[in-house]
C-alpha cells in the first residue's frame, strides 16, 4: 500500500494517496465528504448547470481504492451527498455503479451536515460509529480522543524555492485525524484557519496527498492562496 | 445637409471656433445608415459625431431617446457629458444629456429607464444591462443614432463583440437606426467598417486630415536606466525638469504598480511641490474624480497615469506626453502621443523614457516606426462564442425569444457574419441545458422551449444573469479602506496580494504608504503610515504584448556592427552581450543555458511576442519533462522565455523539431495552466460559473472549489463539450498564439545555437525579475515537495 502509515490510539492506519483512510486490521476503508450529486443540487436550485460528472468521477476513485485494498467495510464519514434530495436524484448509471460497489460489503453511512437523516439507499445509517479505540463522526469535537472526522476539507500549502504548492491533506495528532474531502467537486480550508488551528495540537502533522503522501509539521504550512472561482 | 442651429453657430463664433472639414462632412452625411470617421487624436472626433444629433434635436421636438453614445470608458462618458452640456446650455438648446455607467446611482438609473434623456452616454456593459430588461423596446423607442466612440479600441476586445451583438438587438428594435463609429488612426479602416456595419450592409468611411507629424524623441537622462526591471525612476530629475517647462504633462506607465512606485518617488524629489496627481483603474472612484476635476480646473501640472487615460478624455491643456517604459505597440504610442496638444494641426510633443536597457532598444525601434508611419495590428478572428452564450442569456433575461430571429440578428453583427446555424444552436443548447453529452438536466434546464419560444425556466434567474453581464474578467480584488467607521476608500488590491499580507506590512496605494491592519468583511483595512518604506504595490495593470512589427525592427537593429543611435550605456550592454554570448538574429534562434541561484536555466530568444513565448514555454517544459530534466517553471516576455529546472539542458535541436512541437501542441494542449486560465474566463463569460461577488466569497470556504476542477472533469468525461472547444479556440488565437511560433520556426529554419555559460548573461538578467511565473506540474515539483517536507521535518526535529 503506497500510503502513509500512522497509529491513532493504538489503531494502525494508512493515509492513502487518494485521500481515503485504510484501517487494515478492521479491513475498513474510510472516506469523507464525497458530495455526490453536487451538480444536480446546484441545477435544482437554479444555479449553474455544472458538468454532471462529479458522481462517476468520485465513484471511479472509490472503486479503485476498494479494489486495491480489498476492503470489507466502507465507512462514508458524512456529506456523502450534497443534500438528501441529491441522493434520490442520482443518474441511473451512477446509481447502479454505487449499488454494485455496495453489494457484498458492509456499508456505513455516517450522517453529515449536508445529508442528515437516513438515505433511500442500502447500508447502515449512523449518527456516529465506534470501533475499537476509534470514534468516527462527521465534525470533530473538541477534547475527543481517538476520533476520525471529515467536514473541514483541510488543505495545506508549502513554500519551496519560491513556489507555493497546495494540496488537500490529512491532519493527524495524538488524539484525532481529520480526513481531506474525497469528492471531485470540493474545495478546501487552509490549515492556517483558526478553526483547524484550534482543533489540532501544536505537534500535529499534515499529510499532503500525492504519490506518496507527504507528512509535514502542521505548524510549518503556509497561508493558502485564495481559490480562483466560486461556483 | 442639416444645418446647425443658429444659436450653436453663434456660440462657436464667439469662441472663434470653426468647424473642421470632416466635422462639416459628418453633418452633410448624417443620413448614412453606417458611417466610420477616422481622425487623429485632437481632431474633434467626438464633436463631429454629435453635430448631426444637435442639429436634428434643435430642428424640432423629439420625444425620448434620440442618440445613444457608447464609450469604452466610464470616465469618457462623464467627460463628454461635461463637454457637450456646455455648448448646449450656453446656446439654450432644448436637449437633455445624461450619462449612465456602473457609477450611476440606482435611483438615477431607474429614472432614466422611466424617462430617457435625448442623449444617453454609456458603456457596452451598461447597454447590455439596459437591453436585459423587458422594457427595452419602450426605453429605446424613437432612437435615431448610435455613436460608438474609440471603436478602434473596442474592436480589439470581447467588449466590442458584445457591443455589436447589442447593436444588432437594437437594430431589430429600431430598423432605421443609424450607426456612427469614431476611430483613431488605424492600419486597416475597412476592417473597422465591417465591424461597425449591420452585415451585410456597407459602411462608408470618412478620413480626416491626419495633421502634422508629432515631435517625438527619447528623453536624455543624466543617469543610465537600470539593467533590468525599473519603472523609470532613474529619469525622475529630468522628467521633473520637463514638467516645469510645460503647462501640463501626462506621464504614462504600462502598469498600475509602476505608476504607484514612480509617483511616490517623484514626490520624494518634487522639491518645488509642483501639483502632480495620479490616476489609474485601481484607485477608488472618489480618488479618480478628484484628479479628473483638478485636471479640468487646470490645477495640476502633471498626472501620472496608465491606460485609464489612454482614450479620448480631453481635459486641460496637455502640451507634453511622457511614455515611461517601452510602448510595446506603435499604434497605441501614436494615440497616446496625440493626447498632447489637442489643437488640431499643431504637432503633438512626446518623450519616451525607457525603463531599462532592453527598452531603450525597443523605444528606438518605436521612434523609427512612428517616423516611417508604419502601424501595427493583427487581424482578429470570428466572434467568440462565449460572448454569444452570454448574449443569449441576456436576451432570455429580457423575455421569451424566437431562435430563428436571434440567429438572424446574430449574423448581422460583422464578427458573427460567418457563424453557422449548428454553431449557434450549440450555444443555445449550452445555455438551455448545459450542452453535456450526458443529458442530466432535463428537469433543471435553464431555458425552456414553450409555444415556439425560449424562456427562462425560473424568471428569478434574470437577476443573476444581469449580475454576470460583461466580458471583462478581472483578477479578484479587495477594496482597501482606512480603518475606522466610515473609513475612506483608497482603492483595491488583488486578492492574492491581500492574502500575502500580515498585519504591519506596508504597501503603496494612491501614492501613499499604508499599513495593513486587518481583513474585515472582504475589505482590507489599513492605516496611514507616512515615512516608512513600502513593501510593494503588486496589483497589476494591463500587460501589452510587443507587436510583430516592433520585435522585427529590434532583431534588425541587433545586427548592426555598432549602435550610434543608442545611448552609450545601452550600446555597451549589447556589445557586452555579444562578447560573452551572442545577440539574437532574425534568421537564427539563440538559446542560453546557465545555472543561477541553485537552479538550471534555459533562455530561449524567440522574439515571438509574449503569448507565443508563453506557449513555447509550455511546449518546451513538456519536452524537458519527458527528457527527465525536471523543469519547475518558466516566465515569458515579448522576446524570450526563461525556463528553470533541476537539470541543465545540453542539447537543443531535438527540442525545436517543428513536427514534434506541433504534435506536442495537439496532445498536450489540454492540461496546462494557460488553458485553465482561459477556461475560467470563458466559463464566466458564457455563464457556467459566476463572478465572485463579495458576499459569495465570504460564505463557507469549503463550499468553493476551483474552476480548474471543472475543466479537468470536462476533459475526462466530455472532451467534445462546447466550452472546451471555445477554450481551445480562445487559447489558440489569444494566449497560445501558435501562429507566431510557426512564423518563428519558418524564420530560423535549422539554425539553432545553444550557448552554455557559467552565469546569467546581460540579455537574460531582466528575465529573472519578470513577474508572471508559471509553475510546471511534474516530477520536478514532486521532488521539490519531498525536499521541502524533509526540511520542515528536520527543522522540527522529526526526521
Amino acid at each position: 500500500m503506497n500510503g502513509f502509515d500512522f497509529t491513532l490510539c493504538g489503531a494502525a492506519l494508512t493515509a492513502l494517496p487518494s485521500g481515503a483512510l485504510w484501517w487494515a486490521a478492521a479491513r475498513m476503508l474510510i472516506v469523507t465528504d464525497l458530495h455526490l450529486g453536487r451538480s444536480e443540487r446546484y441545477a435544482r436550485r437554479g444555479g449553474a448547470l455544472l458538468p454532471p460528472y462529479e458522481t462517476r468521477d468520485t465513484l471511479a476513485r472509490l472503486d479503485a481504492d476498494m479494489q486495491a485494498t480489498g476492503a470489507a467495510t466502507i465507512l462514508c464519514l458524512g456529506d456523502s451527498f450534497d443534500d438528501s434530495a441529491a441522493a434520490g436524484a442520482l443518474d441511473e448509471s451512477d446509481l447502479m455503479w454505487l449499488t454494485r460497489l455496495m453489494a457484498g460489503r458492509r456499508w456505513l453511512w455516517v450522517e453529515g451536515n449536508h445529508d442528515p437523516g437516513p438515505l433511500a439507499l442500502g447500508g447502515t445509517h449512523l449518527a456516529q460509529h465506534r470501533a475499537g479505540p476509534l470514534t468516527f463522526r462527521h465534525i470533530a469535537e473538541p477534547g475527543a480522543v481517538g476520533e476520525v472526522s471529515g467536514h473541514y476539507h483541510p488543505k495545506a500549502t508549502l513554500s519551496a524555492r519560491g513556489q507555493r504548492l497546495t494540496r488537500p491533506c490529512f491532519l493527524i495528532d495524538a488524539d484525532r485525524t481529520i480526513l481531506p474531502a474525497y469528492g471531485t467537486y470540493t474545495g478546501g480550508m487552509s490549515c492556517t484557519d483558526p478553526l483547524l488551528r484550534g482543533l489540532m495540537r501544536p505537534a500535529a502533522r499534515a499529510v499532503l496527498l500525492g504519490l506518496p503522501p507527504r507528512p509535514v509539521p502542521f505548524s510549518g504550512t503556509a497561508g493558502q492562496r485564495p481559490t480562483t472561482a466560486s461556483i | 445637409m442639416i444645418a446647425l442651429p443658429p444659436a450653436l453657430e453663434d456660440w462657436f463664433a464667439t469662441r472663434n471656433w470653426t468647424l473642421h472639414p470632416h466635422q462639416r462632412e459628418m453633418l452633410a452625411r448624417a443620413a448614412e445608415p453606417a458611417l466610420l470617421l477616422i481622425a487623429p487624436t485632437g481632431g474633434g472626433k467626438t464633436l463631429a459625431g454629435f453635430l448631426p444629433t444637435l442639429a436634428e434635436l434643435s430642428a424640432g421636438p423629439h420625444k425620448g431617446l434620440h442618440t445613444l453614445y457608447i464609450s469604452p470608458l466610464k470616465a469618457l462618458a462623464a467627460d463628454i457629458r461635461r463637454n457637450l452640456r456646455r455648448p448646449v446650455e450656453d446656446a439654450g438648446l432644448p436637449i437633455r444629456i445624461e450619462d449612465r455607467t456602473g457609477d450611476t446611482s440606482y435611483t438615477q438609473r431607474r429614472r432614466q429607464r422611466a424617462d430617457p434623456p435625448h442623449i444617453l452616454l454609456t458603456t457596452p456593459e451598461s447597454l447590455a444591462l439596459l437591453l436585459s430588461y423587458d422594457d427595452a423596446p419602450r426605453v429605446f423607442a424613437g432612437l435615431k443614432r448610435v455613436i460608438v466612440d474609440e471603436i478602434h479600441a473596442l474592436a480589439e476586445s470581447k467588449r466590442g463583440d458584445q457591443l455589436m451583438l447589442c447593436l444588432a438587438r437594437l437594430s431589430s428594435l429600431i430598423p432605421n437606426l443609424r450607426r456612427v463609429g469614431l476611430s483613431a488612426t488605424v492600419e486597416d479602416p475597412a476592417a473597422i467598417a465591417r465591424f461597425l456595419s449591420r452585415a451585410p450592409d456597407p459602411c462608408a468611411i470618412l478620413t480626416a486630415d491626419p495633421g502634422p507629424d508629432p515631435d517625438i524623441a527619447m528623453l536624455e537622462t543624466g543617469a543610465a536606466p537600470p539593467w533590468a526591471g525599473g519603472g523609470g525612476r532613474h529619469a525622475i530629475p529630468t522628467i521633473l525638469d520637463q514638467v516645469k517647462r510645460h503647462r501640463t504633462t501626462l506621464i504614462f506607465h504600462n502598469t498600475r504598480a509602476q505608476a504607484e512606485l514612480f509617483f511616490r518617488d517623484l514626490w520624494l524629489q518634487n522639491d518645488d511641490s509642483l501639483p502632480i496627481g495620479i490616476h489609474h483603474g485601481s484607485l477608488s472612484r472618489e480618488q479618480r474624480e478628484r484628479v479628473e476635476a483638478a485636471m479640468v480646473a487646470g490645477a495640476l501640472r502633471a498626472v501620472v497615469c496608465t491606460g485609464s487615460l489612454d482614450l479620448g478624455i480631453d481635459w486641460g491643456d496637455v502640451d507634453l506626453v511622457i511614455q515611461v517604459g517601452a510602448p510595446k505597440n506603435v499604434k497605441r504610442l501614436v494615440q497616446r502621443i496625440g493626447r498632447a496638444n489637442h489643437r488640431y494641426n499643431a504637432p503633438s510633443k512626446a518623450l519616451l523614457v525607457p525603463a531599462n536597457r532592453f527598452e531603450v532598444v525597443e523605444c528606438l525601434a518605436a521612434l523609427q516606426a512612428v517616423r516611417d508611419h508604419t502601424l501595427d495590428g493583427e487581424p482578429r478572428g470570428p466572434g467568440p462564442r462565449d460572448v454569444l452564450c452570454q448574449h443569449i442569456l441576456m436576451t432570455a433575461a429580457s423575455g421569451p425569444f424566437d431562435a430563428d430571429a436571434l440567429y438572424a440578428e446574430t449574423v448581422s453583427a460583422g464578427a458573427y457574419a460567418a457563424l453557422t446555424r449548428p454553431d449557434f444552436d450549440a450555444c443555445l443548447d449550452f445555455v438551455a441545458t448545459g450542452g453535456y453529452a450526458l443529458r442530466a438536466y432535463d428537469r433543471w434546464q435553464r431555458l425552456l422551449y414553450r409555444d415556439g419560444r425560449w424562456q427562462l425556466r425560473d424568471p428569478r434567474a434574470a437577476a443573476q444573469i444581469r449580475m454576470n453581464l460583461g466580458t471583462i474578467i478581472d483578477t479578484e480584488t479587495l477594496a482597501v479602506r482606512l480603518k475606522g467607521r466610515m473609513g475612506q476608500p483608497l482603492g483595491e488590491v488583488e486578492e492574492a496580494f491581500a492574502a500575502s499580507l500580515t498585519p504591519g506590512d506596508t504597501f503603496l496605494i494612491g501614492g501613499e504608504v499604508v499599513r495593513y491592519e486587518s481583513l474585515r468583511e472582504m475589505t482590507v483595512e489599513v492605516s496611514r503610515s507616512p515615512g516608512r518604506a513600502p513593501k510593494v504595490a503588486v496589483f497589476s495593470g494591463t500587460k501589452f504584448a510587443t507587436s510583430t512589427l516592433l520585435t522585427h525592427r529590434i532583431l534588425q537593429m541587433f545586427q548592426q556592427p555598432d549602435w550610434p543611435g543608442l545611448p552609450a550605456h545601452t550600446a555597451h550592454w549589447l556589445a557586452l552581450q555579444r562578447e560573452v554570448s551572442r545577440l539574437p538574429a532574425p534568421d537564427r534562434l539563440l538559446l542560453e543555458s546557465f545555472p543561477h541561484d541553485g537552479r538550471e536555466h534555459l533562455c530561449v530568444y524567440g522574439f515571438a511576442g509574449r503569448n507565443a513565448q508563453q506557449t513555447l514555454g509550455l511546449l518546451l517544459t513538456k519536452r524537458l519533462e519527458e527528457e527527465g530534466l525536471h523543469p519547475l517553471g518558466f516566465v515569458a516576455t515579448d522576446y524570450a522565455t526563461l525556463i528553470w529546472g533541476l537539470d541543465p539542458v545540453t542539447e537543443a535541436a531535438p527540442l525545436f523539431d517543428a513536427q514534434a512541437l506541433r504534435a506536442g501542441l495537439e496532445t498536450w494542449l489540454g492540461g496546462n495552466a494557460v488553458m485553465k486560465r482561459t477556461f475560467r474566463a470563458s466559463a464566466i463569460i458564457a455563464g457556467l460559473i459566476e463572478r465572485n461577488s463579495p458576499g459569495k466569497r465570504k460564505s463557507g470556504r469549503q463550499a468553493t472549489f476551483s474552476s480548474d476542477i471543472l475543466y479537468d472533469t470536462l476533459r475526462r468525461h466530455d472532451p467534445g463539450h462546447l466550452l472546451l472547444q471555445i477554450t481551445r479556440e480562445e487559447a489558440l488565437r489569444g494566449l497560445v498564439d501558435f501562429g507566431r511560433i510557426e512564423e518563428m520556426l519558418a524564420r530560423i529554419g535549422p539554425r539553432i545555437d545553444l550557448v552554455r555559460l557559467d552565469r546569467v548573461t546581460p540579455l537574460a538578467a531582466p528575465l529573472l525579475l519578470e513577474p508572471g511565473r508559471i509553475p510546471v506540474e511534474g516530477a520536478g515539483r514532486e521532488r521539490l515537495l519531498a525536499e521541502a517536507a524533509e526540511r520542515l521535518l528536520a527543522t522540527a526535529g522529526l526526521a
